[in-house]
């Protein structure tokens, strides 16, 4: 029990890095698949949902780290639950004040926030083991990578699914906006695209690194 | 409350319960202080949105004019508290274009809300948005913008009882492809329920609303700018 809780390492880059590239929550770990399919048709639908995922990450972390030595292991996942679940109402509430048109547009993904495993596995694998600052740390990294992996998507599909930007025309008036990238089928294709993008950079440097160490060891 | 689970580790079954007990308080307090914030800025925003919307169900209109329906007939919003609000619209040369009516009813996981557009002229429908739902992306949302579901709302006859009390034909939603009577709606395929929904709110709405209103049409008519 106490060495689960105990965590002296401190706080470095990589606290905040690895959600960006190496634990990539979309691109390496593949977590949250509902949102990152359903609302990436637009780079503004891409962005809210980003950012309310990031707060409901970095607030339920903060908060189930200060908890941490409160909370008896048997019910962990059920409070866990309860803390995210408030954060996500909380979200929801702040959206239908600032907007009701983003409110629609985003619909029930909103609340589904609750059943996003991103966010569950992080205070169950790390904030419930780390002091607050480091899980917080740790959060707005995961959700940086989480919302700059929703921006891939979103971007690529409005661009070729809308011929638009952020609602701003790109291509001019003779652009045949191909309708399938903004349907679900896009999502597929769009996120097969950034997958392949993502493990071939992995693999490549995987063997400059493999390389250079038997050139060292030559 | 959460302090005595540290004392008390030699009984789990306590410390469980005040932990979640703890965290479900902590967490009502914050959903609840975050209403309270945030539905003043909720509720005007309903509110742009439902006058924006009269203009979509009732083509043509240039000006809205904000009504109450109570016991004594139509009167301007603001000088009453009680009844149903009404949105009347008049076209750029002051007729009367029709009534928006606000409605709402249960749909497949949450109230829908629509605003529907009557006119006593026709005594028909002419028009339906829907204002807030929370259907089955993909599915149920698409009573939002279905053009031959919201084709229906052109011309859907509501023509009131002989006897003054409720309508000739009650609207009703009949499955898709079925509409055969002018006061039926067509369904949208793979989204019965909710369309089903629409009907039934519509259909109560009207049944107790547009009786009343044909009793009053005159009083719609008269645009004094309000």
């Amino acid at each position: 029990m106490a060495d689960r809780k105990a965590d002296p390492s401190p706080i470095d880059a990589d606290t905040f890095l690895e959600g960006l590239w190496r634990e990539n929550p979309v691109f390496v770990m593949l977590l949250g698949m509902c949102p990152v399919l359903a609302v990436t048709n637009s780079v503004v639908n891409a962005i809210a949902m980003g950012v309310a995922t990031t707060f409901v990450l970095l607030a339920s972390s903060v908060l189930v780290s200060l908890l941490r030595n409160l909370i008896p292991k048997q019910v962990r996942i059920a409070s866990y639950i309860v803390i995210i679940a408030t954060f996500v109402t909380i979200t929801d509430y702040v959206i239908q004040a600032v907007s009701l048109t983003l409110y629609n547009a985003l619909g029930a993904f909103i609340q589904l926030i609750v059943v996003n495993c991103m966010i569950l596995g992080r205070a169950e694998a790390y904030a419930s083991k780390t002091r607050p600052l480091k899980a917080a740390v740790n959060a707005l990294g995961m959700g940086s990578g989480f919302t700059i992996a929703l921006l891939c998507l979103g971007s690529v599909r409005e661009l070729l699914g809308a011929g638009t930007l952020l609602g701003f025309p790109v291509f001019g008036e003779n652009f045949a906006p191909w309708v399938v990238m903004i349907l679900p089928p896009g999502g597929f294709f769009v996120l097969g695209g950034w997958l392949l993008l993502f493990d071939w950079i992995n693999q490549r440097n995987a063997r400059k690194t493999e390389e250079a160490e038997v050139a060292r060891a030559g | 409350m959460t302090t005595d689970v540290q004392t008390q580790p030699s009984t789990p079954g306590t410390a469980m319960i005040l932990t979640l007990g703890g965290i479900a308080m902590l967490a009502g307090l914050l959903v609840v202080l975050v209403y309270h914030l945030t539905m003043p800025f909720i509720e005007a925003n309903r509110q742009a949105a439902l006058e924006r919307a009269v203009f979509d169900v009732l083509p043509g209109a240039a000006t809205r004019r904000d009504l109450r329906l109570t016991e004594e007939g139509v009167v301007p919003a603001a000088q009453a508290d009680g009844g149903r609000r009404l949105y009347a619209g008049y076209n750029a040369d002051g007729g009367l274009v029709g009534v928006a009516i606000p409605a709402a009813g249960q749909g497949y996981q949450d109230t829908i809300r629509i605003l529907y557009g009557y006119d006593p002229g026709c005594e028909c429908i002419i028009g339906m948005a829907v204002l807030g739902h929370k259907e089955t992306p993909g599915l149920g949302d698409k009573i939002v913008d279905d053009e031959d579901f919201h084709a229906n709302f052109d011309g859907l006859q509501a023509e009131v009882a002989p006897d003054g009390d409720g309508l000739r034909h009650p609207i009703k939603t009949v499955k898709s492809g079925e509409k055969d009577d002018p006061w039926e709606i067509d369904a949208i395929s793979g989204a019965t329920i909710s369309s089903r929904a629409i009907g039934k709110m519509m259909n109560q709405s009207a049944q107790a609303l547009i009786p009343a209103l044909k009793a009053n049409a005159d009083q719609l008519r008269q645009n004094d700018g309000g």
